[in-house]
This record gives structure tokens, sequence and C-alpha cells, in this order.
């Protein structure tokens, strides 16, 4: 049994590998065909499909490929956010990375956003597990999730001033943190 | 705080009728390092956890920041302390997704070998604290009796018992010593009686079935959504491991199954990492069997450090060596997400380059960190004494949760 299984995981596998001499992945191919709009800039590299989504469709893509049959993402396996630089326009990535536990693929989704305006709506009613990851990423990169049922500090404590994460923000401080 | 009833304290009667709120941590030795749960009870039970966490913070993303690729291999060591080789392999698989690498047969053998004694480590660990929480001293002396055998076994290897660091970027830091095989050998010899033992301790104990059977429980499309992954989500009946999944270091060729119980309780948590033990054995002495002389460092000159002797008699493994400590090696631009079974579920690593020496971006989907954001929904409902059984269940470590 567990070969047959083993089998059934190595097509799949082929089957979400970027295909050679710049076909895109099937993947790819079936998100265009269900609505092109969700559908930026599509990079295929290191045999992993990174789809840049524009900020405001985040919540109703997400939302397709959890349930589509053909995608069955059920599984958000991370949210980390990057910061490009203090000069870059746009400054911020948020990397949504989704993982299905019955078809094990995986796809990145990736909504950019400006130094100004780092609001993205939160995908915690898709997911729940969303919740901390927004936390983590709204603590560490300052990126704001719109409708986060509890959007607080998770790692540093409530009073910290500034983003940890960013390119801006030093490595050593220099003045003492005081708990009290 | 949320005042609302679950619907399963409304026929209780609440002659009081009072709430109170109750720190649990962060110095509670059942919560297994520095977590503060903030419990709001009705009398004995929890009608709301909270947890609290960040008091072990290091910024260790940080610091990959200003860190070169291979320095960065020693700050993994200190997230999952239990687990160390486990995170070594994620951050070294991530770097050499990056740079296209291949690792010669002996080194992906070797790495499958210490990662599955390294995770029967960490589940031992995980068994006698989990036993001691729930009041069976004895099995923690057992546990860490065999533990401290696989301690010698990778501080034989690498130097170190609990920063190891063996794995490298392109392979290994360096061969096993002569005679470890037999050592090994040895150690699989003696450890498939003692899973039995551990059995005879915990599993027939009418007091340990009564405090874990139907406690904690999650359902399997809870579980998902709320992103648990390792043991915890096997013990709700989801057949996930990435071992199979998304093979890597040639897991695909080994022959192991994966255990998965129903009962989505601690119960059943408990018993899928029972038996994993006996399949990290398994997978342990097949990797001892197929180990065959090799070379245990890929064939790169500009991203592996060379051979003393040769750095010593070559010029050009001179000048490599030098420059690769002095200032690193250019990784390729590009992102990857490379995700591992760990000990305590999915270990993945982000890591993003700009290109040059040091990384742009590092950052690990910890699995107890996401394993401890579903223990409110596990935990509510149930009695004070069950949070430290949940808690156990979980297996978490607060250096990979607060990184």
């Amino acid at each position: 049994m567990s070969k047959e299984i083993e089998q059934g995981h190595v097509s799949e596998q082929a089957a979400i590998t970027p295909g050679q001499s710049g076909t895109p992945s099937p993947l790819v191919a079936a998100l265009q065909r269900a609505n092109p709009e969700w559908v930026g800039e599509v990079v295929e590299a290191f045999g992993e499909v990174t789809v840049i989504v524009p900020r405001e469709k985040i919540v109703e893509l997400c939302s397709y490929l959890k349930t589509a049959p053909e995608f069955e993402f059920n599984f958000l396996a991370d949210i980390c956010g990057a910061d490009r630089g203090p000069e870059e326009e746009p400054r911020f990535e948020v990397n949504y990375h989704l993982f299905s536990t019955r078809k094990h693929h995986r796809l990145r989704l990736k909504v950019l956003l400006n130094d100004d305006d780092t609001h993205v709506e939160s995908v915690t009613g898709v997911w729940r597990t969303a919740n901390w990851h927004e936390r983590e990423t709204f603590d560490l990169m300052g990126v704001q999730f719109d409708g986060h049922p509890d959007l607080r500090r998770i790692l540093l404590p409530d009073d910290w001033e500034g983003h940890a994460l960013r390119k801006d923000f030093p490595l050593r401080g220099y003045e003492p943190y005081s708990l009290t | 705080m949320s005042t609302t009833l679950p619907p399963q304290f409304e026929v209780i009667d609440r002659p009081l009728d009072t709430q109170m709120t109750i720190s649990m941590g962060p110095q509670h030795p059942s919560t297994h390092g520095v977590l503060r749960l903030e419990l709001v009870l009705d009398g004995e039970m929890v009608v709301k956890a909270t947890p609290d966490i960040g008091y072990l913070h290091t910024g260790m993303e940080k610091l990959f920041e200003y860190k070169k690729y291979q320095q960065g291999i020693v700050i993994t060591d200190r997230m999952d302390y239990l687990n160390p080789l486990g995170n070594n392999l994620a951050y070294v698989l991530a770097a050499e997704k990056l740079l296209g690498l291949e690792i010669p047969e002996r080194a992906q053998t070797i790495r499958v070998l210490m990662c599955e004694l390294q995770r029967i480590a960490s589940h031992l660990v995980w068994l006698g604290t989990h036993a001691l929480d729930i009041g069976a001293m004895t099995v923690f002396f057992y546990c860490f009796r065999e533990r401290e055998k696989i301690l010698n076994l990778i501080e034989a290897a690498s130097g170190g018992r609990l920063t190891p660091s063996y794995f490298r970027i392109g392979g290994l830091m360096m061969d096993l010593p002569s005679g470890f095989e037999r050592r090994v050998k040895q150690f699989n010899d003696d450890f498939i009686h003692a899973v039995d033992e551990f059995h005879t301790l915990l599993t027939g104990n009418k007091i340990f079935q009564r405090r874990t059977q139907g406690i904690g429980y999650i359902s399997a499309e809870d579980a998902i959504d709320w992103g648990l992954s390792g043991p915890c989500l096997r013990g709700s009946g989801v057949d996930l491991d990435i071992r199979r999944a998304n093979p890597y270091t040639g897991y695909e060729k080994y022959d192991f199954e994966v255990p998965v119980e129903q009962d989505c309780d601690v119960w059943a948590r408990y018993m899928v990492r029972m038996r994993e033990m006996k399949e990290s054995h398994k997978i342990a002495v097949q990797a001892l069997s197929r180990l065959r002389p090799g070379p245990v460092k890929a064939d790169a000159p500009k991203v592996v450090l060379p051979d003393r002797e040769a750095m010593k008699t070559h010029m050009d493994a001179l000048i490599h060596h030098f420059l690769i400590v002095a200032e690193g090696f250019d990784v390729p631009e590009g992102e990857v997400y490379h995700a591992i079974e760990a000990s305590k579920g999915e270990l993945g690593v982000y890591m993003k380059s700009n290109g040059g020496p040091k990384p742009a971006r590092v950052h690990f989907r910890g699995p107890s960190f996401i394993n401890l954001s579903a223990l409110p929904h596990m935990a509510e409902g149930e009695m004070v004494a069950d949070v430290v059984a949940i808690i156990g269940s979980l297996d978490i470590v607060l250096g990979e949760i607060d990184r």
C-alpha cells in the first residue's frame, strides 16, 4: 500500500514541477482559467511557483484555492513578511505558503505593499492558523492585517517601538530596555 | 475577556457565580520553559486560555541577515534545542536548493541516520517530561538513560551534544569517526527493547489512561484548519508526513510506516509518538545498512571548505578556504521555502537571497509555534490539570516558538 501512495506522490510531484521551455505549470494555468484578474506576475524558479496577487484580491483568491477541487490548498503552512529595503518601492512583501494535505503540492502567493500603506486584508477567516502568523508579521514587520480579530504584538513587549525585522531597524540597540 | 460560557457549562451549578483569572507560568514547571498562560477559570474549568509568549525572543531571524550563510547554521541549533540536527537540515537544504548543489550519497545517508536518532532523542524528552507532568516520575529516568546514549553518539560524530552543527551547506562537517557504525548498531539493538519497556511503564497504566483519553480533543478538520503538523496532526487521523509527501534527503528510498491514530486526543498523540520511535529506529537500521564509503562533501570548491590536507598542499584549495572564511560565498538571487518533517511537525525555512554572502531574509516556520496557537481550542472546556496534559501532548519547545 505504501508503494502505491509513494508512486502517487511522485507523479503528483512531476505534475507540479515547472514545465520546460517556459510553459507555465498546470497550477498557474488552472488559476488563469479560473480568473485572470487574480494572477499578476508568475515566477517559477527552484521548482517552486510564486504568484504575485493584487492586494485587494487575496482573501477572495485564498477562499477559492482552499475549496476548488483542482487546488485543495486546505493547509496554510506559513505567512512571512519580507522587507526589500527603505529605498525600494513597493517595499514590503507578504508571502503565503500554501500546501494541500491531499494533493501534497505547494504554492506561494505574494502580496506587495508600499511603505506608506501597509494594509492587507486578513485571511484568518479562511484558515484560523493565520492568526498567529499574521500577528508575528505585524509585530516584526509592521504589516497591518485588516479584519484580524486580535492584532497585537506577539513576540515583543506591547510597548515596543518600531518593527524589528525592518531593514532600517538597527541590529543592536543603544538604549537599555526596561521591563518596569 | 469573554464572559460568555461555552454550552457545556450551562448545566453546572455555580453558587458563587464568579470567574477567576490566573496566570500559569512563566515559571510553571509544566510549561516546558517560559510560556505564560492566562487562564480564565470557573471553578476548576477553563473558560478561556490565552498563551503569552516571547519571553525567550532573541531576534534570531534578524541575526541571520547579518551573518554569512555558513554562520547561520550555529544559530539554528539554538531554536529547537531538542532537535538541533533537524533545524540544521532544514536550513542547509534551503541554502542548497538556492545553490543547486548535489549532495553525495553517503552524506545523505548519514543525514538520515543522524536525524532519526535525533528524532528518537527528542521524543524521549517529550515522553519523560509528559509523564512527569501527569505524575509518573519513573519514566523520566528511563527516557533520559536512553537519550544519553544518543547524545553520546551525536557528540562522537560532531563534538557537540546539544549544539552539533553537524550538517554543513554542501554535506557534512566531517565523516563519521571510526567505530561509529558499531556503536550505532549496539544502540539500535538495545533500543528496540527499551521502547517495549516504556510501554510497560505507561500504556497499561489506568491512571495514565484516565488522564489522557478523551482529553484535548481536536478533530481532523480543525487540526488542518489550525495548521497542526507532525504527531499532533497524525493523532487526529490525518495521514500526512512530509517525509512521504515531499521527500527530501532520499527518504523515498526507506521503508517505514506513518503511524496514524483516530482518537484526536492526548492519548492518540501519545500513541503516535510511541509508534514513531519504532519507525525511526527502523529507518536508522536501514540507513546504517546503506552506508557505503564515499565522499561526504559536495564537489563545489567555492562553497565547501577543502580538506585540511588539501589546504596545506594545494594553492587553489588554500585560496578557496581563505575566501570562504573571510568573505563567504555568493548565493544566486531567488527565494525558496523548504519544509522538512522535524520531530514536532513541519519545520519550514523561507530563505531569500539578493545575491552576496548574506541572506536577505530567513524565516522559520516553527511547528511548536503553530501547534501552540491551537492550545485554546483544545483547552477551553477542560480542567486546569488537563491543560498540563494537553501542553505535554503538544510537545512544544519555547526556543523555537520565540526564536
